[in-house]
C-alpha cells in the first residue's frame, strides 16, 4: 500500500456535525480521486479550464438556476427584510395567540401572538448569517491547516491528523450542549464559534487529501524542479486545483449548519432572544404542533427550503466539477 | 393496547405482579379489593431517596408513598393532622414533648419508637452525611455543632433531642417557633428503620419505610414498582394494588402515552397540551390549587436595583404585567393571578389574604410607565429576566411577561428573556451573584405555613433569599410572629410583614400555580394534594 | 496485516487521551456541579464544601483528570451525584442504545441501499427524481421536527405504533425511533449508493459482464454492487459512533432511556462523571468502528492490502 493519499482517511464521516457533512465528504471523495482536475483543451485548441467548463455546465443546469435564485432571494431578504414584511418581529400581542391568518399576517400568529410571517422573514437574516459565517470560518481554518499539513507532511501532518481524529470522536450535539450551555451572550457569535471549533476538522481532512493528490501531479513536480518557492507552488499551482472538493463540501455543509442551529435551539442552547431565528421559532412552536401547526410549519418550511437550496447548489457544483460524470 | 401495557409490568416486576394486575389472562381482581396496579408518570429523582436528602417533587412522590411522619397534611385542606404523633405539647413554643402512637411498624416488621425519629433526625442534620435538607433541623438546639457553617462538626448528635422513653422524646429549639409542630409532616422528619443505618447501600437500592406502599422493584432512571403494603397499620390504606412509576424525560411524551393508553396517570400536564386537554380527556382532567407561587426576584446585591426610587421601578414592572391575560392564554387557567406573596391553599385561617398586594399587582400600563420613569428608568435600559431553559415551561411565560412589559412601555426591547441552558448553571449564576437583572423564582411550600412562604425567601440571610433582600422592619415582624403562640395573632404579624414586601416590591408576585393531572378511564378518585402530588393511595383502579 | 493493526491501535492511544481530555475540559467549563443539587435554593456552604471534597472537585482540573484516568484503568467510572455508579448507568443504557442503533443501521442498509441501487441504475428516470427529491427533503428537515411529526401521526392520530418506548425497549418498539434516527443517514446512504453505482456502471468490468450476456440481476448484485458498496460501508461504519452519540434528540422525543438520555441528564445536572464516562466509551466505539471499517475495506476491495 502506498503511503498516501488513499490510506484509511478516505471517508470523513464519524461524529461530525450531523450526518450531512459526512455525506458531503463521502460524495466529494470522487473528486479527490481525480488528480487535480484535467486541464482539458477544447476542440478548437482554445484553452478551457475546469472552472470554465463547470460554469458552462452550471448555466444550463436547471437545478443550479433554481437553487441560485432561491439563495439570491434569501440574501436579499436578509439584507432588507422590511422590503417585504412590515412591522417589527418583536411586536407581539398575546391577545392574538395562535390565531390563524389575518390581514397583515398571512401566516397567522404564534403562541405569543407574534406575526409568524414577519418573524419568518426576519429569521432569514440570522439563519443565513450563521450558515455563511460558520462555513467561511470552517473553510478558512480547515483549508489552511489541512492544506499546510498535506503540503509539508511530516510531524505536523501526523499531529493534525490525530487532532482531527480527536474532534471527530466527540459527538457534535453533545459538544454543543456542553459548551453552549454556559454561554450568556445573546449574539450569534458563540454559536458560530462553536460550529467553527467542531467543524474545521472535516474541511481540514478534505483539503489535506486534495493537496496531497495535487502535489503529486506532473506540473507541480515540474515547478518544483524549476525551483519554485513553496509559497508560489502552494498558491499558484496547488491551491487552484485542490479547492474544488472544499467548495463542494462547504456548500453542502452550509445547509447543515443552518439546520444545526435549529437543533441547538431545540435543545435550549442555541441562539437567544431577542435574536429572531427559525430555530428559536421552530423549537418554541414544536410542543404546540397539535393546536397551532402553522406556527411550526412556516419557519420549518423556510428552513427546509434554505437547506435544500444550498444542498442542491452543492450537488450541482459537484456534478459540474466532476469530469467523470460529464 | 392493554396487552402491551401489561407485558411491561410482567418483565419489570416478575410473576408476583402478574396476579395482582390481572394481566395473566382473565384473572381480574386477584389481589382482593382494588387489586389492580396503575402506571403513573415520574421523573428521575435527583438525589438518593433518603428522606432528608430529597428536595424535589419526583423523589418526594416516592417518599410520600413509603413514609408516614408524625404529622400528615390533609390532602384537601392542607391542615397538619397527627399521624404517628399521639401528642405534641409545648408551654413556651420552644420546648416540645412528642409522644409517638404505639402499634406502628416499618414494612419490615420493625417497631417504630421514639428512637426511630431521633436517630433519623440526627442523621439528617449531621454534616458528614451530606443531607441536602439538613437545614430543616436548623431550629433544633445544637444544630450549629453538628452542622457548622465552616470547619469540622464538633458533635455527632443534636443536643436538643432527648429520648425519654420508648415512645416519647423531647425537642428543644434554639429560638421560639410556635409553628414547629406543623412542619413535622415534611418528609425530612420521617422515621427511619435500623437497616437504614446498618446496611445503607442495600437500603438505598430498595428503601424501606412505614407508608401504605412498599418498594417491590426499582430500576434506577427508568421505573419503580410500589406494591400495596397489606399490613399497613394506618387508616389511609392503599385502595389499589400498587403503582408503577415510569420515568419520562419530557412531559409531552408522558401525555402522549396517556392518550395512547400506555399510562394511567400524568401529573403536571404540559402547557402546550392545555388547549386540547379538555377535548382529549373530558372530565378525566383535574386542576387544583397547590402551594406554589411564581415570582420575579431582583438582584439587590446590585446597586442599580437597590437605590432610592428603585422600588418605583419594581412596582412599575409589576403593574406592566398583564397577569390575567397570561394566565388565561398561556396557562389556560392552571395559574391564578397572585395578589399576595403566599398561596390560597393556606386558607384564610392559615394566613392567606387575597388582595394584600393591592394596586401594585394590578395591570395598568399607563401608571407602570409613569412609575418607571419616576424611579429613574430601567437600570441599563433593558430588563433581562433570567430563567433556566431545561425544565418547566418557563420560556413561554417569560416571553409573555416581557411582551407585556414591552407593550406597556412602547419599547420592543425594554424586556427580554435570558435563558440559561441548565438548571445547575442557573443556580450557579444566582449563587455567585452574577445576575445583573431580575430572575424567575418559584417557591413550592415545604409545609403549609405562612412562615414558609416568607422567612426562607425574604428574611435577611435566609437560605433561599437569592436576591439578598434585607429589611429590618420585615425581620422584626417575622421574629415577633414566630414567637407568638396564638396562630391568629401570628398570622396578622406575618401579613404585616407582607405589607413591607409590597411597599418595597421585594419580589413581583406573578401567579399561584395549580397542580394538574390527567388520567385514564381505568382510574377514579384521583386527586392532587396541596403539594401538587397525586394522592396515590386514594386512587381506585378498575379492571 | 498484523503490523497494520498494531500500528492503528497505537495511534488510537493519543486520540483516546486527547478526546477524553477535551471532554473533561469542556465539562469543567460548565461550572460548579454542586450548585444545582439543592433544588430551588442554594446549598448551605458546609454541605456544598463537603460534597465537593467527596467528589474530588476541590482539586485542580489536571489532577482530577489524572485521578479519573487512573481509576478508569481499574474499571472504575466513578459515581454519579445521585449515588449510582456510572458503570451501572452504562449497563442499563448501552443495551438500549445498541438495539436502537442496530435498528437504525438495518434501515440504512436495507432501505438505503435498495433505493440507492434502484435510483443508480435508473438515473434520470422518474423514480430517480422522486427518490432524490425525497432524500433532499429528509435531509433538510431537522430531526426533531421529523420525530415529532411522525410520533404525532403514527402514535397519536393513527395508533399504528406506541408513541413512546417502554423501559425494556424491545426491537418492536424501536422501529419508529430507529427510522427517525436513521432518516438523515438513510438519505445519505441512498445518495451515496446512487452516485457510486452510477459511476461504476460505466466501468470496463461492468461493460464486459454485460457484453458476456450475464443476466442483469447478476451483473448488479455480483459485479456492480460489491464494488459500489465500498464508500457505503465506510459511511455506515463510521456512522455507528455518530448514531449512538447523536441519539440525544431522538431518545428525548421517544422517551428512550439510553445513552443519549443519560448524556442529556448528565449535562443538565452537570453530572461530570456521567458525561465523561459515557463519552469515553463512545470515543472507544468510534475508534474501533473506524478500524473495523478500514479492515473491511481490504476485504471488499482486493486491490487494497494493508502492511
Amino acid at each position: 500500500m502506498p503511503e498516501q493519499p488513499y490510506e484509511p482517511d478516505r471517508v470523513i464521516a464519524g461524529t461530525g456535525a450531523g450526518g450531512a457533512m459526512d455525506l458531503a465528504a463521502g460524495e466529494a471523495e470522487t473528486l479527490e480521486k481525480t488528480p487535480g482536475g484535467p486541464l482539458g483543451t477544447g476542440p478548437q485548441g482554445k484553452p478551457r479550464s475546469l472552472w470554465s467548463d463547470a460554469w458552462r455546465d452550471l448555466r444550463r443546469n436547471p437545478v443550479f438556476i433554481v437553487s441560485a435564485l432561491v439563495i439570491l432571494f434569501l440574501v436579499f431578504i436578509s439584507l432588507w427584510p422590511s422590503a417585504i414584511a412590515s412591522g417589527s418581529p418583536l411586536a407581539c400581542d398575546l391577545a392574538k395567540s395562535q390565531d390563524g391568518a389575518g390581514p397583515g399576517a398571512p401566516f397567522g400568529y404564534d403562541g405569543q401572538g407574534c406575526n409568524v410571517y414577519t418573524r419568518t422573514v426576519y429569521g432569514a437574516r440570522t439563519s443565513v448569517t450563521v450558515g455563511v459565517l460558520a462555513t467561511l470560518g470552517v473553510s478558512i481554518l480547515g483549508s489552511v491547516l489541512g492544506g499546510l499539513a498535506g503540503f509539508f507532511g511530516g510531524l505536523g501532518d501526523s499531529l493534525l491528523s490525530r487532532l482531527t481524529d480527536i474532534f471527530f470522536a466527540i459527538p457534535v450535539v453533545l459538544g454543543g450542549l456542553v459548551l453552549l450551555s454556559v454561554v450568556t451572550s445573546n449574539t450569534v457569535w458563540p454559536v458560530i464559534g462553536f460550529m467553527v471549533l467542531l467543524g474545521w476538522p472535516q474541511i481540514s481532512r478534505i483539503a489535506r487529501g486534495s493537496v496531497i493528490t495535487a502535489r503529486q501531479n506532473d506540473y507541480v513536480q515540474a515547478a518544483r524542479a524549476l525551483g519554485a518557492s513553496n509559497s508560489r507552488m502552494l498558491l499558484r499551482h496547488i491551491a487552484p486545483n485542490a479547492v474544488a472538493p472544499v467548495i463542494v463540501v462547504a456548500t453542502i455543509a452550509l445547509g447543515t449548519y443552518i439546520a444545526l442551529e435549529a437543533t441547538l435551539s431545540y435543545l435550549g442552547v442555541g441562539l437567544k432572544p431577542p435574536s429572531v431565528s427559525w430555530g428559536i421559532d421552530i423549537s418554541a412552536a414544536s410542543p404546540y404542533i397539535r393546536n397551532a401547526p402553522h406556527a411550526l410549519l412556516w419557519p420549518s418550511g423556510a428552513l427546509a427550503v434554505t437547506v435544500l437550496a444550498f444542498i442542491m447548489l452543492g450537488d450541482a457544483v459537484r456534478d459540474a466539477l466532476d469530469p467523470k460524470l460529464r | 393496547m392493554r396487552g402491551i401495557t401489561c407485558a411491561r409490568w410482567v418483565a419489570v416486576a416478575a410473576a408476583v405482579v402478574l396476579g395482582a394486575t390481572g394481566c395473566g389472562g382473565g384473572g381480574n381482581g386477584g389481589g382482593g379489593g382494588g387489586g389492580a396496579v396503575l402506571t403513573a408518570s415520574w421523573g428521575d429523582p435527583q438525589n438518593p431517596l433518603e428522606p432528608a436528602n430529597t428536595n424535589e417533587v419526583q423523589g418526594g412522590k416516592v417518599l410520600d408513598m413509603i413514609f408516614r411522619g408524625l404529622k400528615k397534611y390533609n390532602p384537601k385542606t392542607a391542615a397538619a393532622e397527627n399521624m404517628l404523633a399521639q401528642s405534641i405539647d409545648s408551654d413556651d413554643s420552644q420546648n416540645f414533648t412528642i409522644k409517638v402512637k404505639s402499634g406502628w411498624t416499618f414494612s419490615n416488621g420493625e417497631k417504630i419508637t421514639a428512637a426511630s425519629f431521633v436517630d433519623a433526625w440526627n442523621y439528617g442534620a449531621s454534616l458528614k452525611n451530606n443531607q441536602k435538607n439538613a437545614y430543616f433541623f436548623g431550629y433544633i438546639d445544637g444544630y450549629d455543632k453538628v452542622h457548622p457553617d465552616s470547619g469540622a462538626q464538633t458533635a455527632e448528635t443534636l443536643s436538643g433531642l432527648k429520648v425519654v422513653d420508648d415512645l416519647t422524646f423531647t425537642v428543644r429549639l434554639n429560638q421560639k417557633f410556635s409553628g414547629f409542630p406543623d412542619t413535622l409532616g415534611y418528609a425530612a422528619f420521617a422515621p427511619l428503620p435500623r437497616s437504614f443505618f446498618t446496611d445503607h447501600a442495600a437500603w438505598l437500592k430498595k428503601p424501606v419505610g412505614n407508608g401504605p406502599y412498599t418498594i417491590e422493584s426499582y430500576t434506577r432512571g427508568a421505573q419503580m414498582y410500589l406494591k400495596k403494603w397489606d399490613g399497613y397499620p394506618g387508616a389511609d390504606k392503599a385502595r389499589n394494588g400498587g403503582v408503577t412509576l415510569t420515568v419520562y424525560t419530557d412531559n409531552n411524551t408522558a401525555y402522549t402515552d396517556l392518550l395512547a393508553g400506555n399510562l394511567d396517570l400524568v401529573d403536571d400536564i404540559p402547557a402546550a397540551q392545555l388547549k386540547n386537554v379538555k377535548s382529549d380527556l373530558g372530565n378525566r382532567y383535574i386542576n387544583t390549587p397547590a402551594g406554589i407561587i411564581q415570582t420575579i426576584a431582583f438582584p439587590f446585591y446590585d446597586k442599580a436595583w437597590n437605590q432610592p426610587g428603585s422600588e418605583k421601578v419594581r412596582t412599575g414592572l409589576s403593574k406592566a404585567i398583564n397577569r390575567k391575560q397570561i394566565t388565561e392564554t398561556i396557562f389556560l387557567g392552571t395559574r391564578t393571578p397572585a395578589t399576595d406573596w403566599t398561596s390560597p391553599v393556606l386558607g384564610t385561617a392559615g394566613g392567606y389574604k387575597a388582595g394584600l398586594c393591592g394596586t401594585a399587582c394590578d395591570y395598568d400600563p399607563a401608571q407602570a410607565k409613569k412609575l418607571i420613569e419616576e424611579g429613574g428608568g430601567i437600570p441599563g435600559g433593558q430588563v433581562k429576566i433570567t430563567y433556566n431553559a431545561d425544565t418547566g415551561s418557563h420560556k413561554e411565560w417569560v416571553d409573555a411577561v416581557c411582551n407585556s412589559i414591552n407593550n406597556a412601555l412602547d419599547n420592543d426591547k425594554a424586556c427580554v428573556g435570558n435563558p440559561v441552558g441548565t438548571f445547575a448553571d442557573f443556580r450557579n449564576q444566582i449563587g455567585q451573584e452574577k445576575l445583573t437583572g431580575p430572575f424567575r423564582a418559584g417557591w413550592q411550600m415545604d409545609y403549609p405555613l405562612i412562615q414558609d412562604f416568607l422567612q426562607p425567601l425574604y428574611y435577611t440571610g435566609a437560605s433561599s433569599n437569592d436576591g439578598k433582600w434585607s429589611n429590618k422592619e420585615f425581620d422584626t415582624l417575622v421574629n415577633r410572629a414566630n414567637a407568638e403562640g396564638d396562630p391568629a395573632k401570628a398570622n396578622a404579624l406575618f401579613q404585616q410583614a407582607e405589607g413591607v414586601l409590597r411597599d418595597n416590591m421585594a419580589a413581583i408576585p406573578l401567579w399561584y400555580q395549580n397542580g394538574s393531572a390527567g388520567y385514564s378511564q381505568r382510574l377514579s378518585d384521583v386527586e392532587l394534594n396541596p403539594f401538587s402530588v397525586p394522592v396515590y393511595n386514594e386512587i381506585k383502579v378498575s379492571g | 496485516m498484523g503490523r497494520y493493526i498494531v500500528r492503528r491501535l497505537l495511534q488510537m492511544i493519543p486520540v483516546f487521551i486527547g478526546a477524553t481530555l477535551l471532554i473533561f475540559l469542556m465539562v469543567n467549563v460548565m461550572g460548579d456541579p454542586v450548585a444545582g443539587l439543592c433544588g430551588d435554593r442554594a446549598c448551605d456552604p458546609a454541605t456544598a464544601a463537603q460534597l465537593k471534597r467527596e467528589f474530588g472537585l476541590d482539586m485542580p482540573v489536571w489532577q482530577q483528570y489524572v485521578t479519573y484516568m487512573g481509576n478508569l484503568f481499574t474499571g472504575d467510572f466513578g459515581t454519579a451525584f445521585n449515588g449510582e455508579p456510572v458503570i451501572d448507568l452504562m449497563a442499563s443504557a448501552f443495551p438500549v442504545t445498541i438495539r436502537l442503533t442496530v435498528v437504525a443501521i438495518l434501515f440504512e442498509i436495507v432501505v438505503g441501499i435498495t433505493l440507492g441501487v434502484l435510483t443508480g441504475t435508473r438515473r434520470g428516470k422518474p423514480v430517480d427524481t422522486v427518490v432524490l427529491v425525497l432524500t433532499l427533503i429528509v435531509i433538510s428537515v431537522p430531526v426533531f421536527v421529523t420525530g415529532l411529526v411522525l410520533q404525532l401521526l403514527f402514535g397519536v392520530e393513527w395508533h399504528w405504533v406506541e408513541p413512546s418506548v417502554s423501559a425494556e425497549a424491545n426491537f418492536g418498539e424501536l422501529i419508529l425511533p430507529g427510522l427517525v434516527l436513521a432518516s438523515v443517514s438513510l438519505a445519505y446512504v441512498t445518495r451515496l449508493t446512487r452516485t457510486s453505482i452510477a459511476e461504476n456502471r460505466r466501468s470496463d468490468y461492468v461493460r464486459t459482464a454485460v457484453a458476456k450476456g450475464l443476466p442483469r440481476r447478476r451483473v448488479v448484485t455480483r459485479h456492480l454492487l460489491r464494488n459500489s458498496l465500498i464508500p457505503v460501508v465506510t459511511f455506515i461504519g463510521t456512522d455507528i459512533g455518530a448514531l449512538m452519540g447523536g441519539a440525544i434528540v431522538t431518545e428525548r422525543i421517544f422517551n428512550i432511556h439510553g445513552v443519549g438520555y443519560q448524556l442529556y441528564q448528565g449535562i443538565v445536572r452537570q453530572n461530570t462523571q456521567t458525561v465523561v464516562g459515557f463519552v469515553t466509551v463512545l470515543v472507544l466505539v468510534f475508534l474501533v468502528a473506524n478500524l473495523i471499517v478500514d479492515l473491511l475495506y481490504a476485504v471488499l476491495d482486493p486491490r487494497i492490502r494493508y502492511a
